[in-house]
Order: C-alpha cells, then sequence, then structure tokens
C-alpha cells in the first residue's frame, strides 16, 4: 500500500497499469471475438451448400453489397491482425528472452501486419468500387 | 482467502502485491488442463495462421474475391479432398481455439462462478452444434445430389 501512494499516475502508462502492449493485448482480445463470432455465422451460412445450389446461391447473392463487402475488409483486417500479433506472442512466449527487445520485435510484426493491411485494403476496396459502379448501372438501368 | 478462478494463483510479492511482466501477455499456467490450453492456443495459433489467413486471403483477394463464390465454386473446390481437410481442419482448430478463448474473456470478466458457467456452457454447446454441422456437411457433401449444377 505505502510503495502505490508513492507511484504518481504516470507510472502506471496511459490507462490503468498498461505499456504500449495493452494496445495489442486489446485489439487481440477485439478481434479474436468478432472472428469466432463471424465463425458461427459463417459455418451456417456455408453449410447450406449441403441443400442445393438455389439455397447457397441466394445466401451468397445477399452478400453482393457496398455494406457488407466493407465489413468483410474489416473481417479480413482482423484475422491478419490476429493471426500476425498471435505470432509475436507466440514467439516471446517460446523465446523468453526477447523480452528484452520487445519493442523491436513489436514493431517488426506491427510493420508485416500494416504492409499485409495496405495492400489487402487496396485489392479490396477495388473490388468494392467496381461492385459500387456495377450496382449504380443495376438501379439507373 | 478465496479464489474465484481456477487459476493458479501468481507469485506475491512482499508488499502482498501480484507480480507480473505486463510486458507481456497471459502468464503460463503451473500445469494440468491449464497448462495443455495454453500450448494449445500457441500451436493451434500456428497452423490457424497458414489455416485461416490463408482462407481468408484465398477467398477475397484474387478473381475479384468473394462475388465469384456459389455453388458451383464450392463443389469444385470439394473436388479435392485437399481442400475438404483443409476446410475441416480450419473448422475444429479455429472452434476450439476461439471458443478456449472466450473461455479466457469471461474468467477474467465474469467474477461469480455460476454465471461464469452458465456463459461458458452456452459456447460450448454453441461451438459443438457448429462444429457437428460444418463436419457433417464437408464430410457428406456430394455435387451429383444435383444432376446439371457443376
Amino acid at each position: 500500500m505505502a510503495i502505490r501512494a508513492r507511484k504518481s499516475k504516470d507510472d502506471y502508462g496511459s490507462i490503468y497499469k498498461g505499456h504500449e502492449g495493452q494496445w495489442s493485448w486489446m485489439l487481440h482480445r477485439i478481434t479474436g471475438v468478432a472472428v469466432i463470432f463471424f465463425l458461427f455465422a459463417h459455418v451456417v451460412d456455408t453449410s447450406l451448400v449441403g441443400w442445393g445450389p438455389e439455397a447457397y446461391n441466394r445466401v451468397t447473392a445477399a452478400y453482393e453489397n457496398v455494406v457488407i463487402r466493407l465489413l468483410e475488409l474489416g473481417l479480413v483486417v482482423a484475422v491478419l491482425y490476429h493471426g500476425i500479433n498471435g505470432l509475436k506472442i507466440t514467439l516471446i512466449d517460446f523465446f523468453p528472452s526477447l523480452v528484452s527487445r520487445i519493442r523491436s520485435v513489436s514493431l517488426v510484426f506491427t510493420s508485416v501486419f500494416l504492409v499485409a493491411t495496405i495492400w489487402v485494403a487496396i485489392v479490396m476496396l477495388q473490388q468494392v468500387w467496381d461492385l459500387y459502379q456495377l450496382e449504380e448501372v443495376v438501379v439507373g438501368g | 482467502m478465496t479464489t474465484t478462478t481456477s487459476r493458479p494463483t501468481p507469485p506475491v510479492s512482499p508488499t502482498g502485491q501480484p507480480q507480473r511482466d505486463h510486458r507481456i501477455g497471459r502468464e503460463r499456467p503451473m500445469g494440468g488442463f491449464e497448462l495443455w490450453m495454453w500450448l494449445f492456443m500457441r500451436i493451434s495459433g500456428i497452423l490457424l495462421v497458414l489455416l485461416a489467413v490463408g482462407h481468408t486471403l484465398i477467398m477475397h483477394v484474387p478473381d475479384g474475391g468473394v462475388s465469384r463464390i456459389d455453388f458451383g465454386f464450392v463443389a469444385s473446390r470439394w473436388e479435392y479432398p485437399f481442400w475438404r481437410v483443409w476446410d475441416w481442419m480450419l473448422l475444429s482448430l479455429a472452434l476450439v481455439h476461439g471458443v478456449n478463448g472466450l473461455r479466457n474473456i469471461t474468467l477474467d470478466y465474469v467474477r461469480r462462478a455460476g454465471t461464469r458457467f452458465a456463459i461458458n456452457m452456452v459456447f460450448y454447446v454453441l461451438g459443438f452444434a457448429i462444429f457437428v454441422l460444418g463436419t457433417v456437411v464437408v464430410l457428406t457433401f456430394d455435387v451429383s445430389k444435383w444432376p446439371g449444377v457443376s
């Protein structure tokens, strides 16, 4: 108790007791929860292939709109983040001496994530744009 | 002192505060079931980087992304046992990995043991039902049931 009293708020980082790692920890949780809940829904929609082309194609056609496609970009980015950050966690857990160089390790993994995200975003936003123009033609014609 | 979780108590410093290095993640459990799940999360995680990240990139990036996906796409893909095995491994590893992740989160945020048990049971039952559904479909899918469709 005495020790806690002598510490100022700044000793605990930006919020509560975290360091930079708290943000990756928080993002890891949020992306993980998002992906598992999507997976529950995704297995149900994919399982409709077992009920034939009419049932399955009706569902996949429902995914063909701009809003869903933007949400899908979010899903892919969430999977990328969770996967790449998970590799960082595993690496540090199996090689604990890397903790002393955590900043460099984090920089490498964050860079890989950002490069992958920019690449995927360019490709997928192009697809969304193509779909948007197609929708305009359909609505306009 | 009573604990609300089954997790081993972390080392306690002379001041009575739990000692933990916040630069690293979840502390490694001391043994038993929790240690095996700790190891499973990491091993399955490495495999899922290939299976799940690979799956999302294959589906969303080339040839206009998901707009090319329809019944015929799935049917021609599942002609290859390779993709059925890939999809089934992705299904089972991701479900156990994800449901255990949810269990870890309830251990952190849901203090009352009874409430936590109830929430976890919902996830276990849901996860198992999804596993059975996905397994049945990926194993029994037979395109010859719909003649004329390829």
